[in-house]
């Protein structure tokens, strides 16, 4: 088979960069505020206690059981996730067997690792490509504010600024238990929210 | 152990084989005109004695009148090693001859460099930023980069 | 009747299950086969020399940490040898057997997760990590043990250790170093005549040893293609000149080589402790040394021989309490520079395990 020469990429490696550095700096500028937290269900506690249907409860239990990861790790938390997933802290027991590679089909994202802002575009594109119902736990001191690393400046201060997030596992690194009672947390809190879809 | 060349001892002989490039010599190392840093490299490079065939990095320091860019080389066969300086003044317009020819291993540091402190290489293959994106403004390890 | 076809531009990363961190590798395909590949960074830069220009010498111990994640003792060991190499500062006997047993366990569980992660890349999908991270659970009970944590240790002190290890745990290191050897025994058992592995690593992304001393690389990239250079017997720091073992070196360079290279230093990492552990003596484990470090004006470079190659650390000092300037040479980005020749001409899937094999760690190529 020949190749052939004469046809022209769509565009150069010039160009490419060049839109690579225009997406970052867009969303640089439009993420200045922290994305708010969902927590409307805390509000939502006394409407909580009348008619909680079974069905409802049958699909928040299949929910919160069988949460699967996407595989997002960017940094030194990375590991500690998979110290959490390998035999020792066995994550398959609260249900997150797999960790699932496309986003389409996986329903949580931990985020493992220090976002830059080169980095900020692709985190957002894998959330978006997660398919309802999806939930974020942010994992780690530089997953709730740029930890150590928060003064630099290529350092997303937190990944709030990006995806909203539900669950805040402090640590650095977070101990695979301290993770382990994060997931607990998120499970609880998906058990309750139900009540407020409608 | 490795041990270090003392620059004392070898900036005679330097000296008379490329004349006006070594501006200062000192145990730790020598400090070479920036002009000729691609000669007298390729020189330490092969020649019996010195035989310094492995780079071991490259990196600049920012010192407000002037930018010095340090190298260390090692031999591995006859286990010395020789830090050789340059200094390129001013702080817009910078220009240094790339050693990408002679060490590839220069590749990444050099860009590294010209993309966090604004140094351009002469000969670089890839002078294309590493690190940030293309619309970052400033370089970052400067002195007066304030985030 | 010849087709005409265009080269397609395949983007793999920086989110991919194999790239060992966040990487994009930009390759340009004809069918499967790989004709040019760049490799893009940045992803994780942090910009961890400037904020070190920031922060007290003491303080600029745990940034390191997060440098290569893996081998987060080797970092600080060399952090702290090039602060006392600047500043004069000498290390008490304990300190020094401390250092190199801390460093030498922490090679064999970065090697473990090294040796996992290529099989994981090669095909076989879990297992052998599982095996391996079981093994380095016991090491990292061991570094819980002294430093009260798992992964970004921060033990490491100018001067010495920042404590000295409780009782139990030279007796636990004792029990982990005589069990060690019969699960390396069985890794190999498993793993070293595979018919698989041998038929997926062997003869793949061949590094020769000229490029491989060109492109400076270092460690078992560098000896698995029959470059003997070791920086422990080369030009020996601490007290790794008291010590008796071996360099195991390649032959070919190809991504088996680089896979046995390091199953072998993890069997003389054992040699090692267990040769430590019979000449550790007592005494303090950290020399007095001021809450703020100002070192004499002047510039110092000190290195050592981490699990992935040669880490240093340049530091110039300027009198004060922080460094004027830190630079840290990653041997994972350098390591890097002859990717494109070592992967061009093989298929995507023999991409991945060569990239693999190199074993990076992103946190030390981006800084």
């Amino acid at each position: 088979m020949e190749i052939d020469t004469t046809q022209k990429y769509l565009y150069t490696d010039k160009d490419w960069e060049q839109a690579e550095g225009a997406t970052i700096e867009t969303l640089r500028k439009l993420s200045q505020q922290p994305i708010p937290d969902p927590d409307k269900w805390l509000d939502e506690e006394i409407a909580r206690s009348t008619l909680l249907t079974t069905v409802d409860a049958v699909v928040d239990w299949a929910r919160s059981s069988s949460l699967w990861p996407v595989l997002s790790f960017p940094a030194c938390c990375a590991f500690e996730f998979i110290a959490t997933a390998a035999s020792r802290f066995d994550i398959s027991r609260f249900g997150m067997e797999i960790i699932r590679a496309s986003p389409r089909q996986a329903d949580l994202m931990i985020t493992a690792g220090t976002l830059t802002w080169k980095m900020a575009p692709q985190i957002k594109r894998i959330y978006e490509q997660m398919a309802e119902p999806k939930w974020v736990i942010a994992m780690g001191a530089c997953g709730i504010s740029g930890g150590i690393f928060a003064s630099s400046y290529s350092v997303v201060p937190g990944y709030n600024r990006i995806v909203p997030v539900d669950v805040y596992v402090p640590g650095c690194p977070p101990r695979p238990e301290a993770l382990l009672y994060g997931i607990k947390m998120l499970q609880k809190k998906i058990g309750k929210r139900s009540s407020i879809e409608g | 152990m490795t041990q270090t060349l003392s620059g004392k001892d070898i900036a005679a002989k330097l000296e008379t084989q490329f004349p006006g490039s070594i501006l200062e010599s000192s145990e730790a190392g020598i400090l070479v005109n920036s002009q000729t840093l691609v000669k007298l490299a390729a020189y330490l490079k092969t020649a019996s004695g010195f035989e310094l065939d492995y780079l071991n990095y490259v990196t600049a320091v920012d010192y407000y009148d002037y930018f010095e860019l340090v190298y260390l080389f090692t031999s591995l066969k006859h286990n010395h090693s020789l830090v050789v300086k340059t200094r390129c003044y001013g702080r817009e317009n910078l220009t240094v001859p790339s050693l990408v020819s002679l060490y590839r291993g220069a590749d990444y540091q050099e860009r590294e460099i010209n993309d966090l402190l604004g140094i351009k290489f002469e000969g670089h293959p890839n002078l294309r930023p590493i690190f940030l994106w293309e619309g970052f403004e400033g370089h970052p390890l400067r002195k007066d980069f304030l985030a | 009747m010849t087709l005409k076809t265009e080269p397609f531009v395949l983007n793999i990363g920086p989110a991919h299950p194999s790239t060992h961190g966040v990487c994009r590798l930009k390759a340009r395909l004809d069918g499967e086969v790989i004709t040019d590949l760049e490799c893009v960074f940045g992803y994780l830069h942090r910009g961890i020399e400037k904020l070190a220009e920031e922060r007290t010498y003491t303080g600029i111990i745990p940034l390191t940490d997060r440098l290569d994640y893996l081998a987060a003792m080797s970092n600080n060991l060399a952090y702290c040898l090039s602060v006392e190499k600047l500043a004069g500062i000498t290390v008490p006997e304990r300190a020094h057997y401390l250092r190199v047993i801390m460093a030498e366990l922490q090679r064999i569980a970065s090697h473990l997760i090294a040796v996992g992660a290529f099989l994981n890349d090669c095909g076989a999908f879990m297992t052998p990590i599982l095996y391996m991270l079981r093994e380095r659970e016991k090491i990292l009970d061991l570094f819980e043990m002294a430093s009260g944590q798992r992964l970004t240790y921060n033990y490491m002190r100018i001067g010495g250790v920042s404590q000295d290890v409780p009782e139990e745990f030279l007796p636990a290191l004792t029990k982990f170093v005589d069990e060690m050897p019969a699960h390396i025994d069985e890794y190999d058992r498993l793993l070293a005549e595979n018919e698989i592995l041998l038929a997926r690593a062997k003869g793949v992304g061949i590094l020769p040893a000229e490029l491989a001393v060109n492109i400076s690389a270092g460690g078992p990239v560098l000896r698995a293609s029959g470059v003997r250079w070791d920086i422990r017997k080369a030009d020996p720091y601490t007290i790794y000149d008291r010590f008796q073992f071996d360099i195991p070196t390649g032959t070919v360079g190809d991504c088996y080589d680089r896979y046995r290279v390091r199953v072998l230093e993890m069997r003389q990492s054992i040699r090692i402790l267990k040769q430590a552990l019979e000449q550790i003596p007592a005494g303090p484990s950290r020399s007095a040394v001021p809450q703020l470090v100002r070192p004499p004006a002047g510039e110092a470079y000190a290195r050592i021989e981490a699990p992935k190659g040669e880490l240093g650390f340049y530091l110039v000092s300027d009198t004060s309490i922080a460094p004027y300037r830190c630079h840290i040479r990653a041997p994972s980005l350098i390591n890097l520079t002859a990717l494109r020749d070592m992967i061009v001409g093989w298929k995507i899937a023999d991409a991945i395990i060569i990239f693999g094999s190199i074993d990076i760690c992103m946190g030390e190529v981006d800084r």
